[in-house]
């Protein structure tokens, strides 16, 4: 024990946490924490251009990770900047923890310069969030937040702290045991019902896996192939399970949902039995609720006990993590095949091929996606924005490993790209990162460019430029009766933009040079942006309208591949 | 609302009567009305006060069941960190009340009338004044409402309702903290005998 003030009792127990970076933002009321911070080398502290970004680069960094992201704001306007990437953070149930500095504790509740409740603001987008009026306080909140964040499904948690609690000095105890008697996540799995799943596994004919995020959280991607192949069950994933099981893998048969592979919708839809596991049965993904595959049996298998039959009445429920529950089940299924099944699957993945490129003088976004994969021999992590260029870089690069694609999927924020990919980029050095993001998300965090200059980071910038909002458009286009409003963008120049900031540009405006620009990227030792201006009225396809069921996704119409 | 037969109260159709146990820390009551308002649940009545363990409180609500299933209330409530322990009090024989205030107008010529109505519900007068009089009842919400409907003719000035609280029957309890077996042990033994339910001396 010794005495210690507020601030420097929270960065030695973040770095007792682990924590070795920052992403924040100074302002008043953190000055004191600043103050403290040379006195902690160990932990990097990354400068933002705006909060929102800060809480998107923590949420990149654990995505890319799987270790906690940590983000700091001051008060006011610094702790509400943060809270669209909470909220991020907080639907794809990623651990991101949140560091707020608030007004003096007399000042509170006063309407001081620059208070906000930020406590208040984020109790319904985070998994627990702490007021902190007492600087004995800090040790066991900082223990305790970052226990909750991390562990069961992980999910931001935001610690506020009155500028004098910084200041002020206790005697400094850091607690070896926690008991928090209201959180003791289920991660076990009921031993009856994986038996009970394990027959129902046995009996089926049709089966299908569906993986989710959960599956990379729990580091269970080599459980769920192991299973997978046992019991000769083809496997699908969410959006946000892409990774968790290879897609080179010749049960892997893609993703499913609103832009999800036409086969792997059929798939789903035609089951005679579900296994989602780590997965949570969302719209985007299950289409119209009341007319998913009637009569199919599901086994769910997740940590939350809340996501389970919350939106489907479920035959076997399992509240466990994929890597506890996983193995076992794969133990107890009957080794087997199911040919039929597979084949029809096959059949319906030739007759709809969902991921042709067809051939076309244009720069069509898929091929610069599909170019982009085959240059990097699909080994970059990808970080992408909100929109057609998410849906196309979800479709046409093929994923090997867990972690490789970082996109928000449950919050759906333009401008995650960037700061995301900053954050994945810091988390694993090493890694090829590329941030393909829209034209209309780019700009919403574009400076964060000035970070990739300051903090010499090698991201690669791809920008699917097509003048439009283009999910936008593709929905006026075809469900307003091609009543396009508030749509169409002028785009600044973004090479000279890069340039201002001290970035190589590069702008693509053929087919032909979509290859060699890639490459000149990836030789080129710093970060780099490529303004691909690719097709402007190119639609994402496969399609289940908003509303309607699996069975009812719409293909490319014939008039589209013919342009 | 309820209706109580041979003693047993039942909730009334699509009403249940949810207890949680939670941390008596600021915010908690805030963070769960601002879930039940955030999934829609809804709420008929929410109680708050102490419970018999320090520094946990009991809340006891009255969800409309038909809002939400009300699995889902209380997965959700165990999501947040705060509480402790939910239990669904409608699957159990339980004990319900609630209190409730009403000042009633009334004179010299009707108190008469109100006190016989207010001897009947075995209601007790906590205030009266020349020309008002606080009636205060404790019963289930069915006699609650039987007793603010007959003094509704002479004119309600004021009602305030505690909303519903409940225990279950018999033994069991809805709590989690220890009830510290040896502390109430030595207490018996101080006072000459033995814990209720154990053998008596005789036996030893």
């Amino acid at each position: 024990m010794a005495r210690m003030t507020g601030a420097q009792m929270v960065l030695d127990g973040l770095q007792r946490e682990g924590v070795d970076t920052i992403f924040g933002y100074p302002g008043g009321v953190v000055l004191p924490l600043y103050d403290t911070l040379p006195q902690f080398p160990g932990i990097r502290h990354i400068l933002v251009r705006h909060e929102q970004s800060a809480a998107h680069m923590a949420d990149g960094y654990a995505r890319a990770s799987g270790r906690m992201g940590t983000c700091l704001g001051t008060s006011g306007p610094g702790a509400t900047n943060l809270v669209t990437g909470i909220c991020t953070s907080w639907m794809d149930s990623t651990p991101v923890f949140a560091l707020t500095g608030n007004v003096a504790r007399s000042l509170l509740g006063r309407d001081g310069f620059q208070e906000a409740d930020i406590t208040g603001i984020t109790h319904s987008i985070t998994k627990h969030n702490y007021l902190v009026m007492r600087p004995e306080e800090i040790p066991l909140t900082v223990r305790e937040a970052a226990h909750i964040c991390r562990t069961g499904r992980p999910g931001p948690v935001l610690v506020d702290i009155p500028k004098d609690v910084f200041q002020e000095t206790a005697e400094y105890d850091w607690p070896e045991q926690i008991n928090l008697r209201g959180y003791k996540p289920t991660v076990d799995g009921h031993a009856g019902m994986i038996r009970r799943a394990a027959e129902l596994i046995d009996q089926a004919e049709r089966p299908i896996i569906i993986a989710g995020h959960g599956v990379i959280w729990s580091d269970a991607q080599a459980a769920l192939v192991e299973l997978a192949e046992k019991a000769g069950i083809p496997v699908i994933t969410t959006f946000l399970g892409i990774g968790g099981f290879p897609e080179s893998h010749p049960l892997s048969y893609g993703w499913l949902g609103m832009h999800g592979m036409f086969y792997a919708n059929m798939a789903a839809d035609k089951a005679d039995l579900v296994i989602g596991v780590g997965m949570r049965f969302d719209d985007r993904a299950m289409g119209r609720f009341k007319d998913f595959n009637p009569g199919v049996k599901i086994v769910h298998i997740d940590i939350d006990p809340a996501e389970i039959g919350k939106n489907f009445p479920v035959a076997v429920p399992i509240v466990g993590s994929a890597e506890n529950v996983l193995p076992r089940l794969a133990e107890q299924v009957k080794e087997t095949k199911h040919p039929q099944w597979v084949r029809w699957i096959d059949q319906q993945r030739e007759e709809h091929p969902s991921l042709y490129i067809r051939e076309s003088r244009r720069m069509l976004p898929q091929y610069v996606v599909r170019t982009l994969y085959e240059e990097t021999n699909g080994d970059a992590n990808i970080v992408t924005g909100v929109g057609q260029h998410q849906m196309w870089a979800g479709q046409h690069y093929f994923y090997k490993r867990p972690r490789q694609l970082i996109t928000s999927g449950g919050l759906g924020t333009m401008g995650f790209e960037l700061p995301a990919a900053i954050g994945a980029q810091v988390a694993c050095p090493e890694t090829e990162t590329w941030a393909i993001c829209g034209d209309g998300g780019f700009q919403m965090t574009l400076q964060e460019m000035a970070v990739l200059v300051d903090e010499g980071l090698p991201v690669k910038i791809a920008i699917f430029n097509n003048g439009y909002l283009g999910m936008v458009r593709q929905w006026q286009h075809l469900f307003y009766d091609k009543n396009l409003v508030a749509v169409a963008m002028t785009q600044p120049d973004f090479v000279k933009l890069a340039d201002a900031y001290g970035i190589r540009g590069l702008r693509v405006e053929t087919k032909a040079e979509v290859a060699s620009a890639i490459r000149e990227a990836r030789t080129y030792k710093g970060p780099m942006l490529i303004d691909f201006q690719i097709d402007q009225e190119e639609n994402v396809w496969p399609m289940v309208p908003a509303g309607a069921a699996l069975s009812e996704t719409i293909e490319a119409p014939a008039e589209e591949l013919a342009r | 609302m309820n209706t109580a037969v041979n003693g047993v109260v039942k909730d009334r159709a699509g009403h249940h009567t949810v207890v949680a146990i939670v941390e008596d820390k600021p915010g908690v009551l805030m963070r769960v009305s601002s879930l039940f308002r955030r999934r829609g649940f809804n709420i008929e009545s929410l109680t708050v006060g102490h419970s018999e363990a320090e520094g946990l409180s009991r809340m006891t609500i009255v969800v409309d069941g038909t809002s939400a299933p009300i699995d889902q209330v209380e997965k959700q409530l165990y999501k947040l960190i705060d509480v402790v322990k939910v239990t669904d009090l409608s699957q159990e024989d339980m004990v319900a009340r609630e209190l409730a205030m009403i000042k009633v107008r009334c004179n010299n010529v009707n108190r008469h009338e109100l006190l016989d109505i207010a001897n009947v519900f075995r209601a007790d007068v906590v205030d009266i004044a020349t020309n008002s009089i606080i009636l205060q009842v404790v019963g289930d919400e069915d006699k609650i409402d039987g007793l603010v409907k007959m003094c509704e003719p002479y004119g309600i000035r004021e009602l305030s309702r505690t909303g519903r609280i409940a225990m279950v029957r018999g033994t069991k309890t809805t709590t989690v903290h220890d009830p510290e077996p040896e502390r109430i042990r030595q207490f018996h033994a101080s006072q000459g005998r033995r814990v209720e339910g154990e053998l008596p001396f005789s036996s030893d």
